[in-house]
C-alpha cells in the first residue's frame, strides 16, 4: 500500500522489465460487470518476469494492493532509482525465484497506471470517463485477469499471491476459477472489510470528494483535486502503520525545530510524514481510481457472493492449498480475520498453512522486506511446485 | 529423530492422513511423508516452529491445539498425534475426545511419572521430582498434569475409549535412542506410548 516509499535498489534484480498492454472486450463484445454495466474495451497494463516453461505450469500471478501497480519487480531503465513495488520478493533467487517461475502481474481495471480506468479517454465521448466509468468490483478485476492470462497461454495458475486488496483478488480467484489455481497465497488480507475498514475508506473519499477541484470526478482539463487525495493518502498511511511503529518511527519528535512553532505548520515528524507522503502521492495516482478501488474493496464480500454469508460455504468451492498469513500488528486486516478464513478453510478439508508473523510495522509489514516472509513464500512455493509435477 | 517418534512412525500405514498436534518443527510429519507418503499435516503454538515448518514445504496451522481440533470435519484424519503434550494441556478428557471425533485413531506419548527416578526423589529428598524427561522445577514448569502410565490407561477407560497398542520405552526426551520396556513398565519406562480408538 505504500509500494513506493521504502525501496531501495537492489543489485539483485530481474532487470530491465517492460510494461506491456493487452486490449480485449472491443465493443460490441463488451465485458459485462458484476453491476451489469458494460465496459470495453478493456485494456490491462501487464509485466511479465521470467520464462513460461514447456508445459505451461510455472506462472504465479501476482496481485496488487490500493496503491500498486504491474510493475512488480525490476526496472523500466537503467537509470530508475526504485525498482517494482515487490522487488524485494520478486527476483532471481528470491522468495519468488523468477529463475523458476513465470511472474505476471498487471494494474487492475479502475487503476490509473495503464489499464483501463475512470481516467481512460471513453471511446463514446472521446473524453476521460471521470464518474462515467461504470463501478467496478474485485471480481470484475480477476475476470478482467483471467481474460490476460488466457491471452497470456497460461490454463493452469501455480499461484496467486497478493496482499490486502490484493489478498482479495487472491481468495476470488480460488473460488471464481477454482480449477485454474493450484495454490494460493492470500497476505493481510480479509473476505470482508470491517466496518473500521469502510470507515477509514469513506474518510478519505469524502477528502477528495470536499475538495473543489474533484468537480464531480471531472478535473482532467483544470487542476486536479490534489489537496483531497493527499488527505486520503494521509488517511491511509495511518492505517497502513500501527501504534508502535509510529511510536518508533516519529514519537512526538519534532521536525526540524526545538519547540513548537505555535502556529499549524507541521511541527511533528509524523506530521511531516504525512504530509510529504501525501504530497507525493498526487504525482502518480488518479483521485478517481482512488475512489473506484476503495470502493470495490468496500463492497467485496466473497461470504456473501459465495456462501449466502457463510464463509465455509464460500471455501467449498475453492480447491487451492493454501498460505495465509497474517502480521501482529495490522490493525486494517487484524489476525482474527484470518483466522476466520483459514477456519472455513480447515472444515472444507484444505490443505492450509497459517501464520501470524511478529512484526511492528502495520499493515505494511507484507510490502517489507522480511526475511520470514521470504522463506515462507519460497518454502510453500517449492512444495506445490513438487506436488504439481509429481 | 527422537526415539518416540520411531515408535510412533511405525505405527502409521503408508498413504494416511496424520495430524501431529503439537508438531514442533515438524520433524516426524516430514519423515512420514518422505517414507510413509502419508498425507500430513500439523498444528504449533510457536512462530518460530511453525515457520520452520512450513518453509520444509509442510502444511502447519500456528494455534493452540485445544481450539483448532475443533474446526475439523469429523474423521477427517486416519491417525491424530499428540506426542508428549498431554502433560501440557488443561483439559485432557476434552482434547481426547476433540481428537477421536476429527480422526480414527488417536496416538499419544507422554512422559511417566512413576518413573523409580521420581518415585525415588520424591521419597528420598522430598522435593518435587526433576528429571531428564521433566526437567523443570514446580514454578517453572510448562508441564502442568502429572500422568503415569497406570493413570493413562485409567483415564482412557473412563473416558469410554480403548487402548489399542501400548508401548513403554525408555529413553531421554530428545535421544534418538532408546528401548522397549516390557517388564515393570510403569516404574522402569520414562515414556508411554498409546495407540487409542472407539
Amino acid at each position: 500500500m505504500s509500494e513506493y516509499i521504502e525501496h531501495d535498489k537492489d543489485a539483485n534484480s530481474v532487470g530491465i522489465v517492460e510494461k506491456k498492454l493487452y486490449t480485449f472486450a472491443e465493443p460490441p463484445m463488451e465485458m459485462v460487470l458484476e453491476s451489469g454495466a458494460k465496459l470495453g474495451p478493456v485494456t490491462l497494463a501487464y509485466e511479465t518476469c521470467g520464462t513460461l516453461n514447456a508445459n505451461r505450469s510455472n506462472a504465479i500471478l501476482v496481485l496488487h494492493a490500493l496503491s500498486g501497480d504491474s510493475h512488480v519487480a525490476g526496472y523500466y531503465q537503467a537509470e530508475d532509482d526504485k525498482p517494482g513495488w515487490w522487488d524485494n520478493m520478486v527476483g532471481p533467487g528470491k522468495g519468488i525465484d523468477t529463475n523458476k517461475y513465470f511472474v505476471v502481474c498487471s494494474n487492475v481495471i479502475g487503476g490509473c497506471m495503464g489499464s483501463t480506468g475512470p481516467c481512460t479517454i471513453n471511446p463514446k465521448t472521446v473524453l476521460p470517463y471521470g464518474l462515467d466509468f461504470p463501478v467496478v468490483t474485485i471480481g470484475d478485476m480477476v475476470a478482467a485477469q483471467k481474460e490476460l492470462m488466457d491471452y497470456l497461454g497460461v490454463k493452469q495458475i501455480l499461484c496467486v499471491v497478493g496482499g490486502s486488496i490484493g489478498g482479495m483478488q487472491v481468495l476470488e480467484w480460488t473460488v471464481r476459477y477454482p480449477q485454474m489455481v493450484k495454490a494460493a497465497i492470500p497476505l493481510a488480507t480479509t473476505t470482508k472489510h470491517s466496518a473500521l475498514a469502510i470507515a477509514f475508506n469513506e474518510v478519505a473519499r469524502q477528502a477528495i470528494m470536499a475538495d473543489p477541484a474533484w468537480n464531480n470526478g471531472n478535473y482532467h482539463y483544470g487542476p486536479k483535486p490534489n489537496l483531497g487525495l493527499a488527505v486520503a493518502r494521509m488517511i491511509g498511511h495511518i492505517t497502513y502503520l500501527s501504534d508502535e511503529s509510529m511510536r518508533l518511527k516519529f514519537g512526538r519528535r519534532l521536525q526540524d525545530k526545538s519547540d513548537f512553532s505555535f502556529n499549524f505548520d507541521a511541527d511533528f515528524q509524523v506530521e511531516s510524514y504525512l504530509r510529504y507522503q501525501g504530497k507525493k502521492f498526487v504525482d502518480r495516482f488518479d483521485a478517481n481510481s482512488f475512489l473506484y478501488i476503495t470502493k470495490a474493496a468496500d463492497y467485496y464480500d466473497m461470504e456473501k457472493q459465495y456462501g449466502d454469508g457463510s464463509a465455509v460455504k464460500a471455501f467449498a468451492k475453492a480447491r487451492s492449498k493454501f498460505l495465509v498469513v497474517s502480521f501482529t500488528s495490522d490493525w486494517l486486516y487484524p489476525t482474527y480475520q484470518s483466522r476466520s478464513m483459514v477456519k472455513a478453510m480447515k472444515k472444507n478439508g484444505l490443505d492450509v498453512s497459517f501464520l501470524e508473523i511478529e512484526a511492528e510495522w502495520g499493515h505494511d509489514a507484507f510490502l517489507l522486506p522480511n526475511e520470514r516472509l521470504t522463506t515462507l513464500i519460497r518454502g510453500f512455493l517449492e512444495r506445490v511446485c513438487r506436488e504439481n509435477t509429481s | 529423530m527422537r526415539y518416540d517418534l520411531q515408535i510412533i512412525a511405525s505405527w502409521i500405514d503408508p498413504g494416511a492422513r496424520v495430524l501431529d498436534l503439537g508438531c514442533g518443527r515438524g520433524e516426524l510429519l516430514r519423515f512420514l511423508i518422505n517414507n510413509k507418503q502419508v498425507h500430513g499435516s500439523g498444528i504449533e503454538l510457536e512462530e518460530d516452529k511453525v515457520a520452520a515448518c512450513i518453509e520444509k514445504g509442510l502444511t502447519v496451522l500456528q494455534g493452540d491445539i485445544n481450539a483448532e481440533v475443533l474446526d475439523y470435519p469429523d474423521l477427517s484424519f486416519d491417525y491424530v498425534i499428540l506426542s508428549q503434550t498431554l502433560q501440557q494441556v488443561y483439559e485432557p478428557d476434552k482434547l481426547i475426545r476433540a481428537i477421536m471425533r476429527i480422526g480414527k485413531r488417536g496416538i499419544v506419548s507422554f512422559p511417566n511419572f512413576s518413573h523409580w527416578a521420581c518415585r525415588l526423589q520424591l521419597l528420598y529428598t522430598g522435593y518435587a521430582p526433576v528429571t531428564k524427561q521433566l526437567p523443570y522445577q514446580w514454578y517453572n514448569t510448562p508441564n502442568i498434569r502429572v500422568i503415569t502410565i497406570k493413570d493413562f490407561r485409567k483415564f482412557i477407560d473412563e473416558v469410554g475409549l480403548k487402548i489399542l497398542k501400548e508401548v513403554a520405552i525408555n529413553t531421554h526426551s530428545q535421544n534418538r535412542y532408546g528401548k522397549i520396556i516390557k517388564f515393570l513398565p510403569n516404574v522402569r519406562a520414562t515414556y508411554g506410548i498409546f495407540l487409542i480408538g472407539n
